[in-house]
Protein backbone atom coordinates (compact mmCIF):
# COMPACT_ATOMS: atom_id res chain seq x y z
CA UNK A 1 0.00 0.00 0.00
CA UNK A 2 2.80 2.38 0.91
CA UNK A 3 4.62 1.71 -2.35
CA UNK A 4 1.45 2.27 -4.34
CA UNK A 5 1.04 5.68 -2.71
CA UNK A 6 4.69 6.53 -3.27
CA UNK A 7 4.32 5.53 -6.91
CA UNK A 8 1.26 7.76 -7.33
CA UNK A 9 3.02 10.66 -5.61
CA UNK A 10 6.15 10.42 -7.78
CA UNK A 11 4.12 9.83 -10.94
CA UNK A 12 2.25 13.09 -10.44
CA UNK A 13 5.29 15.04 -9.28
CA UNK A 14 7.65 14.09 -12.11
CA UNK A 15 5.48 13.10 -15.05
CA UNK A 16 1.85 14.17 -14.94
CA UNK A 17 2.21 17.64 -13.40
CA UNK A 18 5.06 18.76 -15.72
CA UNK A 19 3.06 17.38 -18.65
CA UNK A 20 -0.10 19.23 -17.61
CA UNK A 21 1.54 22.55 -16.68
CA UNK A 22 4.41 22.82 -19.19
CA UNK A 23 3.30 20.47 -21.95
CA UNK A 24 -0.28 21.69 -22.02
CA UNK A 25 -0.99 24.61 -19.67
CA UNK A 26 -4.03 25.38 -17.50
CA UNK A 27 -6.03 28.54 -16.83
CA UNK A 28 -8.14 28.23 -13.69
CA UNK A 29 -10.91 30.63 -12.74
CA UNK A 30 -12.63 30.38 -9.40
CA UNK A 31 -9.53 28.85 -7.83
CA UNK A 32 -10.77 29.89 -4.36
CA UNK A 33 -13.76 27.57 -4.76
CA UNK A 34 -11.49 24.54 -4.91
CA UNK A 35 -12.06 22.33 -1.84
CA UNK A 36 -9.45 21.99 0.88
CA UNK A 37 -8.73 18.28 0.48
CA UNK A 38 -7.04 18.00 3.87
CA UNK A 39 -10.04 19.47 5.72
CA UNK A 40 -12.51 16.77 4.68
CA UNK A 41 -14.33 15.03 1.88
CA UNK A 42 -15.87 16.66 -1.16
CA UNK A 43 -17.44 15.57 -4.44
CA UNK A 44 -15.97 17.14 -7.59
CA UNK A 45 -18.32 17.07 -10.56
CA UNK A 46 -17.29 17.92 -14.12
CA UNK A 47 -18.16 17.54 -17.77
CA UNK A 48 -16.31 14.74 -19.53
CA UNK A 49 -14.74 14.78 -22.99
CA UNK A 50 -11.35 13.15 -22.62
CA UNK A 51 -9.07 11.09 -20.40
CA UNK A 52 -7.11 14.30 -19.88
CA UNK A 53 -10.00 15.65 -17.73
CA UNK A 54 -9.06 13.53 -14.73
CA UNK A 55 -5.33 14.31 -14.91
CA UNK A 56 -6.18 18.00 -15.28
CA UNK A 57 -8.50 18.13 -12.26
CA UNK A 58 -6.10 16.17 -10.07
CA UNK A 59 -3.13 18.33 -11.07
CA UNK A 60 -4.86 21.39 -9.62
CA UNK A 61 -4.00 20.03 -6.16
CA UNK A 62 -0.67 19.45 -4.47
CA UNK A 63 0.93 16.00 -4.75
CA UNK A 64 0.15 15.03 -1.15
CA UNK A 65 -3.49 16.07 -1.63
CA UNK A 66 -3.71 14.05 -4.84
CA UNK A 67 -3.25 10.87 -2.79
CA UNK A 68 -6.64 11.60 -1.23
CA UNK A 69 -8.49 12.05 -4.54
CA UNK A 70 -10.28 9.12 -6.18
CA UNK A 71 -11.84 9.42 -9.64
CA UNK A 72 -14.95 7.30 -10.08
CA UNK A 73 -14.59 5.33 -13.31
CA UNK A 74 -16.46 2.76 -15.35
CA UNK A 75 -15.61 -0.79 -14.28
CA UNK A 76 -16.24 -2.20 -17.77
CA UNK A 77 -13.63 0.13 -19.29
CA UNK A 78 -10.90 0.43 -16.66
CA UNK A 79 -11.10 -2.96 -14.96
CA UNK A 80 -11.80 -5.39 -17.79
CA UNK A 81 -8.41 -7.08 -17.42
CA UNK A 82 -6.48 -8.08 -14.29
CA UNK A 83 -3.56 -5.84 -15.26
CA UNK A 84 -5.71 -2.77 -15.90
CA UNK A 85 -7.55 -3.40 -12.65
CA UNK A 86 -4.27 -3.45 -10.72
CA UNK A 87 -2.88 -0.32 -12.38
CA UNK A 88 -6.02 1.80 -12.08
CA UNK A 89 -7.41 0.76 -8.69
CA UNK A 90 -4.22 0.08 -6.75
CA UNK A 91 -1.72 2.51 -8.32
CA UNK A 92 -3.97 5.39 -9.37
CA UNK A 93 -6.72 4.96 -6.79
CA UNK A 94 -9.81 5.00 -8.98
CA UNK A 95 -13.13 3.70 -7.66
CA UNK A 96 -14.65 1.33 -10.22
CA UNK A 97 -18.41 1.51 -10.68
CA UNK A 98 -20.66 -0.68 -12.78
CA UNK A 99 -22.46 1.12 -15.59
CA UNK A 100 -25.03 -1.67 -16.06
CA UNK A 101 -28.27 -1.34 -14.14
CA UNK A 102 -28.36 -4.09 -11.53
CA UNK A 103 -31.07 -5.28 -9.22
CA UNK A 104 -29.18 -4.10 -6.18
CA UNK A 105 -29.91 -1.51 -3.55
CA UNK A 106 -28.40 1.96 -3.86
CA UNK A 107 -26.29 1.32 -0.78
CA UNK A 108 -24.65 -1.65 -2.53
CA UNK A 109 -23.95 0.21 -5.80
CA UNK A 110 -22.39 3.21 -4.05
CA UNK A 111 -20.75 1.21 -1.24
CA UNK A 112 -17.14 1.93 -2.28
CA UNK A 113 -17.85 5.61 -2.89
CA UNK A 114 -19.60 6.09 0.46
CA UNK A 115 -16.76 4.32 2.20
CA UNK A 116 -14.15 6.69 0.76
CA UNK A 117 -16.26 9.76 1.50
CA UNK A 118 -16.71 8.65 5.11
CA UNK A 119 -12.94 8.26 5.38
CA UNK A 120 -12.70 11.95 4.47
CA UNK A 121 -11.36 11.43 0.96
CA UNK A 122 -12.45 13.29 -2.16
CA UNK A 123 -14.01 11.79 -5.28
CA UNK A 124 -14.22 13.03 -8.86
CA UNK A 125 -17.31 11.98 -10.78
CA UNK A 126 -18.53 12.63 -14.33
CA UNK A 127 -22.33 12.50 -14.26
CA UNK A 128 -22.56 12.30 -18.05
CA UNK A 129 -21.52 8.68 -17.57
CA UNK A 130 -19.19 8.62 -20.57
CA UNK A 131 -16.95 10.85 -22.64
CA UNK A 132 -18.95 13.15 -24.91
CA UNK A 133 -18.05 14.38 -28.37
CA UNK A 134 -17.77 17.88 -29.92
CA UNK A 135 -17.63 19.43 -26.44
CA UNK A 136 -21.38 19.04 -25.93
CA UNK A 137 -22.85 18.81 -22.44
CA UNK A 138 -24.98 15.65 -22.32
CA UNK A 139 -27.73 14.67 -19.91
CA UNK A 140 -26.54 14.06 -16.34
CA UNK A 141 -27.30 10.69 -14.72
CA UNK A 142 -28.94 10.88 -11.31
CA UNK A 143 -26.29 8.83 -9.48
CA UNK A 144 -24.61 12.03 -8.36
CA UNK A 145 -27.79 13.16 -6.60
CA UNK A 146 -28.09 9.80 -4.82
CA UNK A 147 -24.51 10.10 -3.57
CA UNK A 148 -25.20 13.65 -2.35
CA UNK A 149 -28.42 12.49 -0.68
CA UNK A 150 -26.57 9.76 1.22
CA UNK A 151 -23.87 12.28 2.26
CA UNK A 152 -25.79 15.54 2.78
CA UNK A 153 -22.99 17.32 4.67
CA UNK A 154 -20.38 16.83 1.93
CA UNK A 155 -20.06 19.70 -0.58
CA UNK A 156 -20.57 19.12 -4.31
CA UNK A 157 -18.21 21.26 -6.43
CA UNK A 158 -19.32 21.61 -10.06
CA UNK A 159 -16.54 22.31 -12.60
CA UNK A 160 -16.43 23.01 -16.30
CA UNK A 161 -13.40 21.95 -18.31
CA UNK A 162 -12.69 23.36 -21.76
CA UNK A 163 -9.93 22.13 -24.04
CA UNK A 164 -9.45 18.38 -23.54
CA UNK A 165 -11.89 17.72 -26.38
CA UNK A 166 -9.25 19.25 -28.65
CA UNK A 167 -6.22 17.81 -26.85
CA UNK A 168 -7.27 14.17 -26.83
CA UNK A 169 -10.82 13.58 -28.10
CA UNK A 170 -12.59 10.27 -27.70
CA UNK A 171 -11.03 7.71 -30.00
CA UNK A 172 -7.88 9.74 -30.75
CA UNK A 173 -4.50 8.14 -30.27
CA UNK A 174 -2.11 11.11 -30.22
CA UNK A 175 -2.61 14.22 -28.16
CA UNK A 176 -2.15 17.76 -29.52
CA UNK A 177 -1.02 20.45 -27.04
CA UNK A 178 -3.47 23.24 -26.23
CA UNK A 179 -3.98 25.34 -23.10
CA UNK A 180 -7.01 24.08 -21.16
CA UNK A 181 -9.44 26.13 -19.05
CA UNK A 182 -10.98 24.98 -15.77
CA UNK A 183 -13.89 26.86 -14.21
CA UNK A 184 -14.78 26.05 -10.60
CA UNK A 185 -18.18 27.00 -9.15
CA UNK A 186 -19.13 27.54 -5.52
CA UNK A 187 -19.91 24.36 -3.54
CA UNK A 188 -23.54 23.25 -3.25
CA UNK A 189 -25.07 20.90 -0.66
CA UNK A 190 -27.96 18.48 -0.94
CA UNK A 191 -31.13 20.39 -0.11
CA UNK A 192 -33.87 17.73 0.22
CA UNK A 193 -35.17 18.31 -3.32
CA UNK A 194 -36.01 15.21 -5.39
CA UNK A 195 -32.90 13.60 -6.88
CA UNK A 196 -33.92 14.45 -10.46
CA UNK A 197 -34.24 18.12 -9.61
CA UNK A 198 -30.93 18.15 -7.75
CA UNK A 199 -29.20 16.53 -10.74
CA UNK A 200 -30.71 19.20 -12.99
CA UNK A 201 -29.56 21.87 -10.54
CA UNK A 202 -25.94 20.68 -10.78
CA UNK A 203 -26.17 20.49 -14.57
CA UNK A 204 -27.44 24.09 -14.68
CA UNK A 205 -24.36 25.26 -12.74
CA UNK A 206 -22.00 23.47 -15.13
CA UNK A 207 -23.92 24.87 -18.09
CA UNK A 208 -23.62 28.39 -16.67
CA UNK A 209 -19.86 27.94 -16.38
CA UNK A 210 -19.82 26.80 -20.00
CA UNK A 211 -21.74 29.90 -21.08
CA UNK A 212 -19.33 32.05 -19.08
CA UNK A 213 -16.48 30.56 -21.11
CA UNK A 214 -18.32 31.06 -24.41
CA UNK A 215 -18.91 34.72 -23.60
CA UNK A 216 -15.18 35.14 -23.02
CA UNK A 217 -14.40 33.58 -26.40
CA UNK A 218 -16.86 35.75 -28.28
CA UNK A 219 -15.54 39.03 -26.87
CA UNK B 1 30.07 17.84 -24.54
CA UNK B 2 30.54 20.84 -26.77
CA UNK B 3 30.32 24.11 -24.89
CA UNK B 4 30.08 27.78 -25.79
CA UNK B 5 33.03 30.07 -25.18
CA UNK B 6 31.95 32.62 -22.60
CA UNK B 7 34.36 35.54 -22.71
CA UNK B 8 35.24 37.68 -19.65
CA UNK B 9 33.33 40.67 -21.08
CA UNK B 10 30.15 38.60 -21.40
CA UNK B 11 30.63 37.51 -17.81
CA UNK B 12 30.96 41.15 -16.69
CA UNK B 13 27.66 42.10 -18.36
CA UNK B 14 25.91 39.01 -16.97
CA UNK B 15 27.10 39.75 -13.44
CA UNK B 16 26.11 43.38 -13.94
CA UNK B 17 22.62 42.26 -14.96
CA UNK B 18 22.27 40.10 -11.84
CA UNK B 19 23.45 42.95 -9.60
CA UNK B 20 20.97 45.29 -11.30
CA UNK B 21 18.05 42.85 -10.95
CA UNK B 22 18.76 42.05 -7.31
CA UNK B 23 19.24 45.76 -6.53
CA UNK B 24 15.88 46.43 -8.20
CA UNK B 25 14.35 43.66 -6.11
CA UNK B 26 15.85 45.24 -2.96
CA UNK B 27 14.45 48.66 -3.83
CA UNK B 28 10.98 47.24 -4.37
CA UNK B 29 11.21 45.27 -1.10
CA UNK B 30 12.09 48.50 0.75
CA UNK B 31 9.23 50.33 -0.97
CA UNK B 32 6.91 47.50 0.07
CA UNK B 33 8.00 47.86 3.68
CA UNK B 34 7.25 51.59 3.31
CA UNK B 35 3.68 50.52 2.41
CA UNK B 36 3.92 51.54 -1.27
CA UNK B 37 1.90 49.44 -3.71
CA UNK B 38 4.67 47.72 -5.69
CA UNK B 39 3.46 44.09 -5.50
CA UNK B 40 3.13 43.81 -9.26
CA UNK B 41 6.66 45.14 -9.83
CA UNK B 42 8.02 42.73 -7.27
CA UNK B 43 6.41 39.77 -9.05
CA UNK B 44 7.70 41.01 -12.43
CA UNK B 45 11.24 41.43 -11.19
CA UNK B 46 11.17 37.99 -9.60
CA UNK B 47 10.01 36.47 -12.91
CA UNK B 48 12.82 38.31 -14.69
CA UNK B 49 15.43 36.95 -12.30
CA UNK B 50 13.99 33.49 -12.85
CA UNK B 51 14.17 33.85 -16.66
CA UNK B 52 17.75 35.15 -16.42
CA UNK B 53 18.78 32.16 -14.30
CA UNK B 54 17.24 29.70 -16.79
CA UNK B 55 19.04 31.51 -19.63
CA UNK B 56 22.37 31.46 -17.79
CA UNK B 57 22.12 27.78 -16.93
CA UNK B 58 21.14 26.80 -20.48
CA UNK B 59 23.90 28.79 -22.15
CA UNK B 60 26.61 27.77 -19.69
CA UNK B 61 25.71 24.06 -19.64
CA UNK B 62 26.29 23.03 -23.24
CA UNK B 63 25.43 23.84 -26.85
CA UNK B 64 22.53 21.39 -26.93
CA UNK B 65 21.06 22.88 -23.74
CA UNK B 66 20.83 26.32 -25.34
CA UNK B 67 19.17 24.90 -28.45
CA UNK B 68 16.66 23.00 -26.33
CA UNK B 69 15.77 26.16 -24.42
CA UNK B 70 15.06 28.02 -27.67
CA UNK B 71 13.02 25.03 -28.86
CA UNK B 72 11.02 25.11 -25.62
CA UNK B 73 10.44 28.85 -26.09
CA UNK B 74 9.09 28.23 -29.61
CA UNK B 75 6.91 25.40 -28.34
CA UNK B 76 5.37 27.45 -25.53
CA UNK B 77 4.78 30.42 -27.85
CA UNK B 78 3.17 28.25 -30.54
CA UNK B 79 0.98 26.49 -27.97
CA UNK B 80 -0.25 29.84 -26.67
CA UNK B 81 -0.94 31.02 -30.19
CA UNK B 82 -2.99 27.94 -31.12
CA UNK B 83 -4.87 28.12 -27.82
CA UNK B 84 -6.18 31.67 -28.21
CA UNK B 85 -6.91 31.55 -31.92
CA UNK B 86 -9.99 29.58 -32.94
CA UNK B 87 -9.13 26.45 -34.90
CA UNK B 88 -11.49 23.92 -36.42
CA UNK B 89 -11.74 20.41 -34.94
CA UNK B 90 -10.52 18.98 -38.25
CA UNK B 91 -7.29 20.97 -37.85
CA UNK B 92 -6.07 18.85 -34.94
CA UNK B 93 -3.72 16.72 -37.02
CA UNK B 94 -2.54 19.74 -39.04
CA UNK B 95 -1.56 21.46 -35.79
CA UNK B 96 0.29 18.33 -34.69
CA UNK B 97 2.33 18.57 -37.91
CA UNK B 98 2.97 22.23 -37.17
CA UNK B 99 4.45 21.30 -33.78
CA UNK B 100 6.73 18.75 -35.44
CA UNK B 101 8.45 21.56 -37.38
CA UNK B 102 10.11 22.81 -34.16
CA UNK B 103 12.54 19.88 -33.58
CA UNK B 104 13.20 19.56 -37.30
CA UNK B 105 14.08 23.24 -37.61
CA UNK B 106 16.33 23.03 -34.55
CA UNK B 107 18.17 20.11 -36.11
CA UNK B 108 18.60 22.04 -39.37
CA UNK B 109 20.12 24.98 -37.48
CA UNK B 110 22.25 22.68 -35.35
CA UNK B 111 23.75 21.13 -38.48
CA UNK B 112 24.48 24.65 -39.85
CA UNK B 113 22.36 24.08 -42.94
CA UNK B 114 21.42 27.75 -43.13
CA UNK B 115 19.94 27.76 -46.63
CA UNK B 116 17.43 25.09 -45.66
CA UNK B 117 16.60 27.02 -42.49
CA UNK B 118 15.71 30.06 -44.63
CA UNK B 119 13.36 27.93 -46.73
CA UNK B 120 12.06 25.30 -44.30
CA UNK B 121 9.13 27.07 -42.59
CA UNK B 122 8.36 29.76 -45.19
CA UNK B 123 8.28 27.27 -48.06
CA UNK B 124 8.33 23.57 -47.20
CA UNK B 125 6.26 23.57 -44.03
CA UNK B 126 3.94 26.05 -45.75
CA UNK B 127 3.38 23.51 -48.54
CA UNK B 128 3.21 20.50 -46.21
CA UNK B 129 0.62 22.13 -43.96
CA UNK B 130 -1.48 22.80 -47.05
CA UNK B 131 -1.10 19.16 -48.09
CA UNK B 132 -2.14 17.89 -44.67
CA UNK B 133 -5.13 20.20 -44.63
CA UNK B 134 -6.22 18.99 -48.05
CA UNK B 135 -6.03 15.42 -46.75
CA UNK B 136 -8.22 16.46 -43.78
CA UNK B 137 -10.74 17.59 -46.44
CA UNK B 138 -12.70 20.31 -44.70
CA UNK B 139 -13.09 23.23 -47.11
CA UNK B 140 -15.17 25.41 -44.77
CA UNK B 141 -12.83 28.15 -43.58
CA UNK B 142 -9.89 26.45 -45.32
CA UNK B 143 -7.91 29.55 -46.25
CA UNK B 144 -8.51 31.27 -42.91
CA UNK B 145 -7.25 28.24 -41.00
CA UNK B 146 -4.26 27.91 -43.29
CA UNK B 147 -3.33 31.57 -42.79
CA UNK B 148 -3.75 31.33 -39.00
CA UNK B 149 -1.51 28.29 -38.68
CA UNK B 150 1.14 29.71 -41.01
CA UNK B 151 1.20 33.04 -39.14
CA UNK B 152 1.72 31.17 -35.89
CA UNK B 153 4.58 29.18 -37.41
CA UNK B 154 6.27 32.20 -38.98
CA UNK B 155 6.26 34.15 -35.72
CA UNK B 156 6.70 31.53 -33.02
CA UNK B 157 8.97 29.09 -34.83
CA UNK B 158 10.69 30.78 -37.78
CA UNK B 159 11.37 34.22 -36.31
CA UNK B 160 12.29 32.88 -32.85
CA UNK B 161 14.47 30.28 -34.63
CA UNK B 162 16.81 33.15 -35.48
CA UNK B 163 17.86 33.11 -31.83
CA UNK B 164 19.28 29.64 -32.43
CA UNK B 165 20.78 30.77 -35.74
CA UNK B 166 22.65 33.56 -33.91
CA UNK B 167 24.26 30.85 -31.78
CA UNK B 168 25.82 29.25 -34.87
CA UNK B 169 27.90 32.36 -35.71
CA UNK B 170 31.56 31.26 -35.43
CA UNK B 171 33.62 32.74 -32.62
CA UNK B 172 36.17 34.41 -34.94
CA UNK B 173 33.56 36.92 -36.19
CA UNK B 174 32.98 38.23 -32.70
CA UNK B 175 36.13 37.89 -30.54
CA UNK B 176 34.64 40.20 -27.89
CA UNK B 177 31.68 38.00 -26.95
CA UNK B 178 31.32 35.04 -29.27
CA UNK B 179 27.90 33.84 -30.34
CA UNK B 180 26.64 33.90 -26.74
CA UNK B 181 27.54 37.60 -26.58
CA UNK B 182 25.42 38.28 -29.67
CA UNK B 183 22.43 36.33 -28.30
CA UNK B 184 22.78 38.09 -24.99
CA UNK B 185 23.00 41.47 -26.79
CA UNK B 186 19.76 41.00 -28.75
CA UNK B 187 17.89 39.78 -25.65
CA UNK B 188 19.15 42.70 -23.55
CA UNK B 189 18.37 45.31 -26.22
CA UNK B 190 14.86 43.95 -26.79
CA UNK B 191 13.98 43.75 -23.11
CA UNK B 192 15.49 47.18 -22.38
CA UNK B 193 13.48 48.65 -25.25
CA UNK B 194 10.23 47.08 -23.94
CA UNK B 195 10.94 48.38 -20.48
CA UNK B 196 12.00 51.90 -21.52
CA UNK B 197 9.02 52.32 -23.88
CA UNK B 198 6.68 51.40 -21.05
CA UNK B 199 8.58 53.48 -18.49
CA UNK B 200 8.75 56.63 -20.69
CA UNK B 201 5.11 56.13 -21.68
CA UNK B 202 4.03 56.00 -18.02
CA UNK B 203 6.25 58.92 -17.01
CA UNK B 204 5.72 61.40 -19.88
CA UNK B 205 3.00 59.85 -22.06
CA UNK B 206 0.46 62.31 -23.50
CA UNK B 207 -0.06 61.88 -27.27
CA UNK B 208 -1.44 58.53 -28.33
CA UNK B 209 0.49 56.91 -31.15
CA UNK B 210 -1.87 54.15 -32.31
CA UNK B 211 -5.01 54.31 -30.13
CA UNK B 212 -7.13 51.79 -32.04
CA UNK B 213 -4.62 48.98 -31.53
CA UNK B 214 -2.95 49.79 -28.25
CA UNK B 215 -4.46 52.70 -26.30
CA UNK B 216 -1.62 52.80 -23.76
CA UNK B 217 1.14 53.44 -26.33
CA UNK B 218 2.22 57.06 -26.70
CA UNK B 219 4.63 59.04 -28.88
CA UNK B 220 6.58 60.02 -25.78
CA UNK B 221 7.01 56.39 -24.78
CA UNK B 222 8.02 55.38 -28.30
CA UNK B 223 10.60 58.17 -28.76
CA UNK B 224 11.90 57.78 -25.20
CA UNK B 225 12.34 54.06 -25.80
CA UNK B 226 14.17 54.58 -29.09
CA UNK B 227 16.56 57.15 -27.61
CA UNK B 228 17.22 55.11 -24.45
CA UNK B 229 17.78 51.90 -26.42
CA UNK B 230 20.18 53.64 -28.82
CA UNK B 231 22.25 54.95 -25.92
CA UNK B 232 22.10 51.60 -24.08
CA UNK B 233 23.22 49.81 -27.23
CA UNK B 234 26.29 52.08 -27.51
CA UNK B 235 27.18 51.37 -23.87
CA UNK B 236 26.80 47.61 -23.98
CA UNK B 237 27.98 46.87 -27.54
CA UNK B 238 31.77 46.96 -26.87
CA UNK B 239 31.34 44.17 -24.30
CA UNK B 240 29.25 41.86 -26.43
CA UNK B 241 29.66 42.70 -30.13
CA UNK B 242 32.33 43.79 -32.62
CA UNK B 243 30.28 46.90 -33.56
CA UNK B 244 31.81 50.38 -33.71
CA UNK B 245 29.86 52.96 -31.72
CA UNK B 246 28.15 54.26 -34.86
CA UNK B 247 27.13 50.75 -35.88
CA UNK B 248 25.91 50.04 -32.35
CA UNK B 249 23.86 53.22 -32.28
CA UNK B 250 22.23 52.33 -35.59
CA UNK B 251 21.54 48.76 -34.37
CA UNK B 252 19.89 50.09 -31.20
CA UNK B 253 17.84 52.59 -33.22
CA UNK B 254 16.53 50.04 -35.74
CA UNK B 255 15.91 47.30 -33.16
CA UNK B 256 13.95 49.71 -30.93
CA UNK B 257 11.60 50.58 -33.80
CA UNK B 258 11.25 46.91 -34.79
CA UNK B 259 10.59 45.93 -31.17
CA UNK B 260 7.83 48.52 -30.95
CA UNK B 261 6.12 47.08 -34.01
CA UNK B 262 6.47 43.53 -32.68
CA UNK B 263 4.71 44.58 -29.51
CA UNK B 264 1.95 46.42 -31.37
CA UNK B 265 1.44 43.60 -33.90
CA UNK B 266 0.84 41.07 -31.15
CA UNK B 267 -1.52 43.55 -29.43
CA UNK B 268 -3.51 43.78 -32.65
CA UNK B 269 -3.80 39.98 -32.87
CA UNK B 270 -4.80 39.73 -29.21
CA UNK B 271 -7.38 42.50 -29.65
CA UNK B 272 -8.82 40.69 -32.66
CA UNK B 273 -9.19 37.49 -30.62
CA UNK B 274 -10.51 39.32 -27.55
CA UNK B 275 -7.83 38.17 -25.13
CA UNK B 276 -5.79 40.29 -22.75
CA UNK B 277 -2.88 37.94 -22.07
CA UNK B 278 -1.84 34.97 -24.17
CA UNK B 279 -1.52 32.80 -21.04
CA UNK B 280 -0.57 33.10 -17.38
CA UNK B 281 2.71 31.18 -17.48
CA UNK B 282 5.05 34.00 -16.38
CA UNK B 283 3.72 35.69 -13.22
CA UNK B 284 3.34 39.45 -13.72
CA UNK B 285 4.04 39.31 -17.45
CA UNK B 286 1.35 37.06 -18.93
CA UNK B 287 2.40 34.46 -21.44
CA UNK B 288 5.56 33.76 -23.42
CA UNK B 289 4.08 35.56 -26.42
CA UNK B 290 3.33 38.63 -24.29
CA UNK B 291 6.91 38.80 -23.05
CA UNK B 292 8.79 37.87 -26.22
CA UNK B 293 6.56 39.46 -28.86
CA UNK B 294 9.11 42.16 -29.74
CA UNK B 295 11.80 39.50 -30.14
CA UNK B 296 9.86 38.09 -33.10
CA UNK B 297 10.64 41.26 -35.04
CA UNK B 298 14.08 42.06 -33.66
CA UNK B 299 15.86 38.68 -33.81
CA UNK B 300 15.81 38.18 -37.63
CA UNK B 301 16.63 41.84 -38.21
CA UNK B 302 19.63 41.68 -35.89
CA UNK B 303 21.00 38.53 -37.50
CA UNK B 304 20.92 40.02 -41.00
CA UNK B 305 22.32 43.33 -39.79
CA UNK B 306 25.24 41.49 -38.23
CA UNK B 307 25.74 39.38 -41.34
CA UNK B 308 25.76 42.56 -43.46
CA UNK B 309 28.34 44.32 -41.30
CA UNK B 310 30.67 41.29 -40.99
CA UNK B 311 30.05 39.16 -44.06
CA UNK B 312 30.02 35.75 -42.43
CA UNK B 313 30.13 32.19 -43.69
CA UNK B 314 28.26 29.74 -41.51
CA UNK B 315 26.42 27.73 -44.13
CA UNK B 316 27.44 24.25 -45.12
CA UNK B 317 28.23 24.05 -48.81
CA UNK B 318 24.67 23.58 -50.08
Amino acid sequence: MFFCKLFKYLLFLFIIKPFIYLGLGVNVSGINNLPKIDKGASIIVANHNSHIDTLLLMSLFSCSQILKIHPVAAADYFCNTKFKQFVFTKLLGIIPISRKVQKATKEEIFKDINEKLREGETIIIYPEGTRGENNELNKFKSGIAHIAKMNPDIPVIPCYINGPDKILPKGAFLWVPFIADVYVAEPIYYNNTPTKEFTEQIRKVVENLKNEHKKKEEL
Amino acid sequence: MEQFIITPTVRIVLIGLYIFLFALMGIFKILQIMKKNVDNWLIRTRSFIFITIIFTVAVCSCVVGAYLLIGLLSYLALKEFFSFTPTRTTDRKVILWAYCSIPIQLYIIYSHWVVLFYLFIPLYVFLLITVRMVIASNTDGFLKSLATIQWGLMTSVYALGYLALILTIPFKYNPAGGSVGLLFYILLITVTNDFMQMFCGKAFGKHKIIPKVSPNKTWEGFLGGVIATTIFSMVVAPFLTPFSSLQAAFAGFVLAIAGFFGDVAMSAVKRDMGVKDTSSLIPGHGGVLDRFDSLIFTAPLFFHYFAYINPIVIARGH
